[in-house]
């Protein structure tokens, strides 16, 4: 079969993310990871009678944090509802969520696709965001056919961030999701980590042919827990739905799952038998109301967002904007370039960055290690750098001096130039009788030079750093050589 | 000793007349002796009453002089079995909770217990307060002290029972359509419903969030004051809980009640209320012009639509609030079930009664897509229209008089055949509950057969210590509330 339509994907993003509060949305219990089935329910979380929820303030924190990072409005009145649904992890028969008036109204993040001179920029609009509790776990092994039930993860706080569905290709929705997952780690909202569930997307997957206006019919691929699975699953769900219109078959409404093994997405239930879950406002609760001083003063204490930092450091440092995307990744990265600044002075900044995205980044990436447990603290690194800068190392030095700190070898760069008598030999001098040696020694270099072989010049700056192991200056020993060649 | 006022159980308990655990145990006895043919306590824990009681005689010996004692230390009540009781069975009137043991005490009981007072006992009431007749416990109904072939109205039908019997002194009700006032007008007894959000709803078991409250039943109004200044206050585990300043009830009690204005809703005087009661209502206006009082017809022009609009909020909110009752943590599970679909309905088909079930597919339809706006939007918008009347009405009068109920109490199985013939019971009560208003509910003759008739006060928002002060000047002038019957002498 020739292929003649030019199909055209489109795809919008629903993603929990788990808020990093003390305790529940509705009740005082820890939600922290991994405790013993149930330990972490209370009276409220196992829905016993007679109970009732009282919204915690810090879940709202969160959410006006991330409707300030993304630029949305905060609704000054939002109305919690009641999901009316029947599962055995959900202990009151419904979930508490935001249906008809969210917390956080529009907004949009801006993502880049791709590296290089290929990416591409991109404005991602935001639907909603809106507050919820989580349920619990269904637990079906150990159990001889029967089924476990844990509430320890009932009543975790959530934000359900929904996109507009404005993205067009796998690529565009992993980039968003991974912008994403680094805007509401950099705000403290969400800890990001995928493999405990923190933050998990649901994707709406649909095609249409190119030019067309509707929308064809949409899947949703539930809990995508990385960004491979997200981009595998993306890609076979787009194939499917393809490959099934040319076939002449109409695509189903429906709710699918990935499953990583086989790389493929099936159907968990379609529209059918979707759930009615009857809506309505949750008596139990009063209509959230969020005023103008609340978003004040949560926004004086946001950290400053990474797009703005990331001009801050062009302008500022006059970095690169690869070197300053980079250095904004996390906030941890950018607060560890920063110190290292401080210590060094602005006229550093750029080697600063150069070290920060180049031998440190290398050597956290070889030992996958997060840069706040960098065995080479700002600190240290700065004192590298200041070192360079005065001209009492060179670069190579500098890098074993690296290398002596990463593992444990001094407290830092100037006990480890001193120990090992690594400092340059600046010395005009010395450093004259050191090239009339290497001359002397290297007719055969020479002779090449004057005859026009520019390579043999640089074979004679190479054997005179070798000569002092690499502590001369370069650019003196270059200089030297120049004038005694005549050159 | 069994028809003295709470003020004066007080005062004999202070004056070592007698000790809480003398007063319990009398009471104890006479609950052997008339519950059998009453069914009005369902559960019952002598050991733990008078470990209660001995704690209170503690309280009362140390505490005289030094520290603040409450007024209400020693005496006895009983808790309708909707409130959760740490350590009682809580079943809400339900085979669903038949098995249910509380873990946790209810704000009211803490703060009841808190107080001094010693729990007697869980009331019997209609599974999870719909009725309005006790005919739908699951631990059979409560039988009328005043004529046991007759029903002692709902939900809070247990207490009421209880209280007219001289079982108990006191007794905790909740009202969510009149589950208070209307028991005690067929029973003869003085019951409130507070302003929604004065008294909380923590560990009271939920039916109509929006529409529960929690109110003393006695025999008196000064009772009800001393009662409920121990209930109300602000509770933060209770979201609708209102953060108010500490109230004494009772502080207007002796108030004169010349130049109070009555307003006398035109709609509550029309057909539908039989006329013994309406004799009765009449009667006690008459006393209240005597006390100085005079009366103004005002207009509750949406009234008429509280019963479907009640009818559609209530059954609504129950059939989520009930959700939570599906056999997996607690509570009543079928025997045999072969996959959990199966458990559900099972559990839920055998544990729940027949007006549970109705109600619960009523509020599950009125939900659903599609007819969401057509019913449940609707009915949202008709209770801010009686809200609205009644802020109209209390433009032109400080409180509102009307009977409680349209009749006095039934004989068993007269109305239970026809729900809606039942649902009309509360017609004039569900408007307050609609509109968030305080109501009491007070006794005021007697009508047909001897039956007890009531007085219904309905106060303004917050209007609980001017519905007091109006209800004890006329238990002053009368003496209706100390009548007790004769079959428990």
């Amino acid at each position: 079969m020739t292929r003649t339509t030019q199909w055209e994907v489109v795809i919008g993003l629903e993603t929990h993310a788990q808020l990093q509060t003390k305790s529940k949305i509705f009740s005082g219990s820890s939600i922290a990871f991994g405790a013993e089935p149930n330990v972490q329910a209370s009276a409220v979380d196992i829905a016993l009678p007679g109970v009732l929820p009282v919204l915690n303030r810090e879940a709202v924190v969160c959410a006006i944090k991330f409707g300030l990072a993304v630029g949305a409005r905060i609704a000054p009145r939002s109305i919690f509802a009641r999901k009316n649904y029947f599962y055995p992890d959900l202990p009151k028969g419904y979930q508490i969520s935001q249906f008809e008036i969210p917390v956080v109204q529009g907004g949009g993040l801006a993502i880049k696709v791709g590296a290089g001179d290929t990416a591409t920029e991109k404005y991602v609009h935001l639907t909603r965001a809106h507050l919820e509790e989580d349920a619990g776990k269904s637990l079906h092994e150990d159990f001889h056919g029967r089924t476990g039930i844990d509430l320890n993860r009932a009543g975790t706080p959530l934000l359900e961030i929904v996109t507009e569905p404005e993205m067009r290709s796998s690529a565009e929705a992993v980039a968003y999701a991974k912008a994403l997952h680094a805007l509401v780690q950099w705000i403290g909202i969400c800890d990001g980590n995928m493999q405990e569930g923190s933050f998990r997307c649901d994707a709406n997957v649909s095609v249409r042919p190119m030019g067309q206006k509707e929308f064809g019919t949409r899947r949703e691929i539930k809990n995508l827990n990385s960004f491979r699975f997200m981009q595998q699953a993306i890609d076979f769900e787009v194939q499917w739905q393809i490959n099934e219109i040319e076939e002449g078959r109409a695509i189903q409404q429906a709710t699918v799952l990935f499953d990583p093994d086989t790389g493929e997405t099936r159907s968990m239930r379609t529209k059918e038998d979707a759930h009615d879950y009857r809506y309505f406002p949750d008596p139990d609760l009063l209509p959230l109301e969020i005023t103008a001083d609340w978003i004040a003063q949560v926004k004086s204490g946001l950290p400053e967002l990474p797009q703005a930092m990331k001009i801050r450091f062009e302008t500022d440092y006059g970095l690169s904007s690869y070197d300053a995307e980079t250095l904004t990744t996390t906030r941890a990265t950018s607060k560890f370039f920063e110190d290292a600044v401080a210590a060094t002075g602005k006229d550093s900044a750029k080697l600063c960055a150069n070290w920060v995205t180049g031998e440190l980044a290398a050597h956290l990436n070889k030992t996958d290690m997060p840069i706040e447990a960098s065995p080479v603290s700002a600190a240290q690194l700065a004192g590298i750098i200041r070192r360079i800068a005065d001209n009492t190392i060179s670069n190579k030095i500098a890098r074993d001096v690296f290398e002596a700190l990463w593992a444990g070898d001094g407290k830092d760069a100037d006990a480890v130039i001193e120990a090992k008598g690594w400092k340059q030999i600046t010395d005009t001098g010395a450093i004259e009788a050191l090239v009339d040696e290497v001359l002397a020694a290297n007719q055969k270099s020479v002779e090449e030079y004057r005859a026009g072989k520019e390579k043999a010049f640089n074979a004679l700056v190479g054997q005179a750093m070798k000569a002092t192991r690499g502590k001369a200056n370069p650019q003196q020993v270059t200089d030297l050589l120049k004038k005694k060649l005549g050159a | 000793m069994i028809n003295s006022s709470l003020r004066e159980l007080s005062a004999a308990l202070a004056a070592k007349k007698v000790s809480a655990v003398e007063l319990a145990t009398l009471f104890l006895d006479r609950i052997e002796k008339f519950n059998p043919a009453l069914n009005a306590f369902i559960t019952l824990d002598r050991d733990k009453t008078l470990a209660q009681a001995q704690a209170a005689d503690e309280k009362l010996k140390v505490g005289a002089g030094a520290t603040a004692i409450s007024p209400l230390c020693g005496i006895p009540l009983g808790h309708k079995d909707i409130f959760c009781t740490k350590g009682w069975r809580t079943s809400c009137g339900s085979q669903m909770l038949a098995n249910f043991v509380s873990p946790y005490d209810a704000n009211v009981v803490e703060k009841l217990a808190g107080a001094g007072m010693v729990t007697l006992g869980k009331l019997n009431m209609d599974e999870f307060a719909m009725g309005s007749s006790n005919e739908t416990s699951w631990f059979g109904p409560v039988k009328n002290p005043w004529d046991v072939s007759r029903v002692p109205g709902g939900s809070s039908g247990g207490s009421a029972a209880a209280i007219a019997a001289r079982l108990t002194p006191a007794a905790t009700g909740t009202d969510t359509g009149g589950s208070i006032r209307q028991p005690a007008a067929l029973c003869g007894l003085t019951g409130l419903k507070p302003t929604y959000g004065v008294v909380s709803r923590y560990g009271m078991i939920a039916f109509a969030s929006s529409l529960d409250q929690g109110g003393p039943m006695a025999k008196s109004a000064d009772d009800c004051a001393l009662l409920l200044n121990a209930m109300a206050g602000f509770d933060a585990r209770d979201s609708t809980s209102l953060e108010r300043p500490t109230e004494n009830y009772g502080r207007d009690l002796e108030q004169p009640l010349a130049g109070l204005k009555i307003g006398l809703p035109k709609e509550f005087f029309g057909e539908g209320m039989d006329a013994d009661v309406r004799a009765a209502v009449d009667a006690a206006l008459a006393e209240y012009r005597k006390l100085g009082a005079t009366t103004v017809e005002v207009q509750l022009p949406n009234s008429g639509l509280s019963v479907p609009a009640y009818y559609v909020i209530a059954p609504a909110e129950a059939s989520s609030n009930l959700s939570r009752f599906d056999g997996v943590r607690y509570g009543y599970r079928a025997p045999e079930y072969d996959d959990l679909t199966e458990m559900y309905s099972r559990s839920r088909a055998q544990g729940f009664g027949a007006e549970v079930k109705r109600r619960i597919l009523i509020g599950t339809y009125v939900l659903s897509h599609g007819y969401y706006d057509a019913y449940y939007l609707q009915a949202q918008k008709i209770r801010r229209l009686i809200a609205a009347d009644f802020v109209e009405a209390f433009k032109q009068c400080d409180v509102i008089m009307g009977p409680t109920s349209p009749s006095v109490a039934f004989a068993f199985g007269a109305k239970s055949a026809d729900p809606v013939q039942m649902y009309l019971s509360d017609i004039y009560t569900i408007s307050t509950n609609l509109a968030g208003l305080p109501g009491m509910s007070l006794p005021c003759g007697f009508g047909a057969n001897n039956m007890p008739a009531g007085l219904q006060i309905i106060g303004n928002w917050f209007g609980e210590a001017k519905m007091l002060n109006v209800a004890h000047q006329y238990q002053k002038a009368t003496d209706w509330h100390t009548r007790m019957p004769e079959g428990v002498k």
